[in-house]
């Protein structure tokens, strides 16, 4: 179980890191949301992963840590907020820039792969 | 009384609220309200002032959980006197707006700054890591908006980069974060500052890759060597009074690297102990050094004030590197001159910008200004104390912390800080010299500088010859705070000895 949700974390990281590296500005904006996903699983499993315990004391023996599941909320509200942010402003530089870039670069001197 | 701690964080946020709800077109009234509640912060932030200097700490549990459980509001000297900062900070800012003809904020400028502020405040008078990423994200949305609000292509481009970077930052915060929290169990830092100083030797690895994540985020924010990039496009594309405001964002990184390592990771932590300090060194002189190289090469005036910017960061962290009391705090009253000057220069070029007409902020002779001789002496005055020469305050903090260093740190800081000083002598003499003096027999029709917008640049200038005045008292003030912080002890009973109120 530990195993498969690192592999998970490290796939989302390393797709998230890939995209941030793009030169457009919808991919980068990908990339975030994917590393934001990787984040948010991240603080998610420092609680420690179990399963069929509640996350209150004084109902069983065992309890899950209630409070990584409390700052995941957090941050899960903040990011969406932060991309949402993202993508307006993503527009608005490609109405005002004339391109998609990240630099504002002109189509012609502009040849991503 | 005893909530008085958290007005500084409640007054932003009502005030910042109320202003939304006015009507655009009372003008008048948004700005009085707005300065008003300034004043009434400048007014609270000085009482705690006054109870900070007791040397008692003030620790203000929210909801009345017992700490480490629930979040802190801890008050020190170091969150007292960057508070009273911010505030005045504030003022000054907000009143240059005053005039007619100065760039107006747009629709919810003033809103918007007292979302900053309460950012701000939170991130200097909170004790819980979590919280502190959560007041950042606040500070931070409250500027992509300030940043973003007028349209422009050289100002979305820049935006863009800020606000991808920065996200990036809060996601590495967010794992850092988490990552000390699945280690040690707390958020509470003076909790955390006791569990690290006896982490596991088997986790200690990972505590420090935490720790080290978490100063490459604070880097972010101080704009530290290699992550200041995006810093010189920012500030000068914004406007002049969001640019003057923007002058306490880095010296917020630099007090999160700060508190962070001097409280959980500072002498007392064990096996981590200053594990920071061996990065932080040489990245404060590297910064210190492109900094002044930035500085010489800048063609428009606004970038190389924000090169200035850099150059404080540098010389700050390098002080704070060099980890001493006496070093700390001679960092403190430097940190004090550089936000209050480098804010003055930025509204000073704008209205210097304002009366050149068309060749705006480039460093290029151009028409004379309308009244050059006032904004000449401002210019220089200002550019004195940012330099570092005497008498002004500038020269009395770089001394300060020259003296502190000792040993090899010593060469190599006397050697970077004095040949950066000429550097950022001969940068700045030449962009004035070109500006007010290799100018052409004509004159733009320009209006002369409204009398709020020089009063609000006299105040922020004026804070430098009071540093310089009363040197003494503010060297032994920031002496005081720098003892308090190098000993965390005091930081840690105080948090975890706090027993909830009693009430019925």
């Amino acid at each position: 179980m530990e195993a498969l949700i690192s592999i998970i974390i490290a796939v989302l990281t390393g797709c998230g890191i890939y995209l941030m590296l793009r030169g457009r500005t919808f991919p980068v904006i990908l990339g975030l949301t994917l590393l934001s996903y990787a984040v948010n699983l991240f603080i998610f499993v420092m609680g420690r992963l179990q399963s069929g315990a509640p996350a209150v004391i004084g109902v069983g023996d065992h309890y899950a840590d209630p409070i990584p599941q409390a700052l995941v909320l957090t941050a899960i509200v903040i990011g969406f907020a932060m991309t949402a942010f993202l993508l307006v402003l993503a527009l608005r530089a490609r109405a005002e820039l004339g391109n998609d870039h990240v630099d504002g670069r002109e189509a012609a001197e502009d040849e991503t792969p | 009384m005893s909530h008085l701690v958290i007005l500084p964080i409640l007054l932003p946020l009502l005030t910042g609220l109320l202003l939304l709800l006015v009507p655009k077109r009372q003008r008048r009234f948004v700005h009085l309200l707005s300065l008003l509640s300034t004043v009434l912060l400048t007014l609270v932030t000085l009482q705690l002032l006054f109870i900070a200097n007791t040397g008692e700490l003030v620790v203000y549990a929210l909801g009345n959980w017992t700490p480490p459980f629930g979040i802190v509001l801890v008050l020190d000297r170091l969150s007292a006197v960057l508070l009273v900062l911010t505030s005045t900070l504030a003022f000054f800012s907000l009143l240059y707006t005053t005039a007619d003809d100065v760039p107006q904020g747009g629709l919810s400028f003033h809103s918007l700054t007292h979302f900053l502020l309460l950012g701000v405040n939170g991130a200097f008078l909170t004790g819980d890591i979590f919280n502190l990423f959560v007041f950042f994200e606040i500070l931070l949305l409250a500027s992509y908006a300030l940043l973003l609000r007028d349209k422009g292509a050289a100002r979305a481009k820049a935006g863009l980069h800020y606000v991808v970077l920065n996200l990036t930052g809060s996601a590495l915060f967010l794992i850092a974060v988490a990552a000390l929290y699945g280690l040690t169990g707390t958020l509470n830092m003076a909790d955390m500052a006791l569990r690290v100083a006896e982490v596991a030797p088997a986790d200690a690895p990972l505590v420090a890759a935490a720790a080290i994540l978490l100063l490459l985020v604070f880097g972010l924010k101080a704009a530290l060597v290699p992550l200041y990039f995006w810093l010189p496009r920012t500030y000068a594309s914004a406007s002049a009074p969001v640019a003057a405001l923007f002058a306490i964002m880095t010296k917020v990184g630099v007090y999160t690297i700060i508190r962070v390592y001097t409280l959980i990771f500072g002498n007392e932590a064990g096996a981590l102990a200053n594990l920071a300090l061996p990065w932080l060194w040489p990245l404060a002189l590297i910064t210190l050094v492109l900094g002044f190289i930035g500085a010489l090469g800048a063609q428009e005036l606004r970038i190389q004030i924000a090169y200035l910017v850099i150059i404080s960061v540098g010389t700050l962290l390098a002080g704070v590197a060099i980890n001493s009391e006496v070093a700390l705090g001679a960092t403190l009253f430097y940190l004090l001159h550089s936000t209050w000057i480098s804010a003055a220069l930025f509204l000073l070029a704008d209205v210097i910008i304002r009366q050149r007409g068309a060749p705006a902020d480039q460093i290029v002779s151009g028409p004379r200004l309308r009244q050059p001789l006032l904004l000449g002496s401002l210019f220089f005055a200002c550019a004195i104390s940012v330099i570092g020469m005497p008498p002004l305050s500038g020269f009395i903090g770089k001394a300060l912390i020259l003296q502190a260093a000792s040993g090899t740190q010593a060469v190599w800081l006397w050697i970077t800080v004095l040949s950066g000083s000429l550097a950022a002598l001969t940068a700045l003499s030449r962009s004035g010299s070109t500006i007010f003096w290799r100018t052409e027999e004509s004159t733009v029709e320009a209006r002369r500088a409204d009398i709020w917008s020089l009063l609000a640049i006299f105040g922020l200038i004026g804070f430098s010859f009071g540093l310089m005045i009363w040197g003494n008292h503010a060297i032994e003030y920031t002496r005081g705070i720098a003892e308090q912080v190098m000993h965390p002890g005091h930081y840690i009973d105080a948090v975890l000895n706090h027993r909830p109120l009693q009430g019925d």
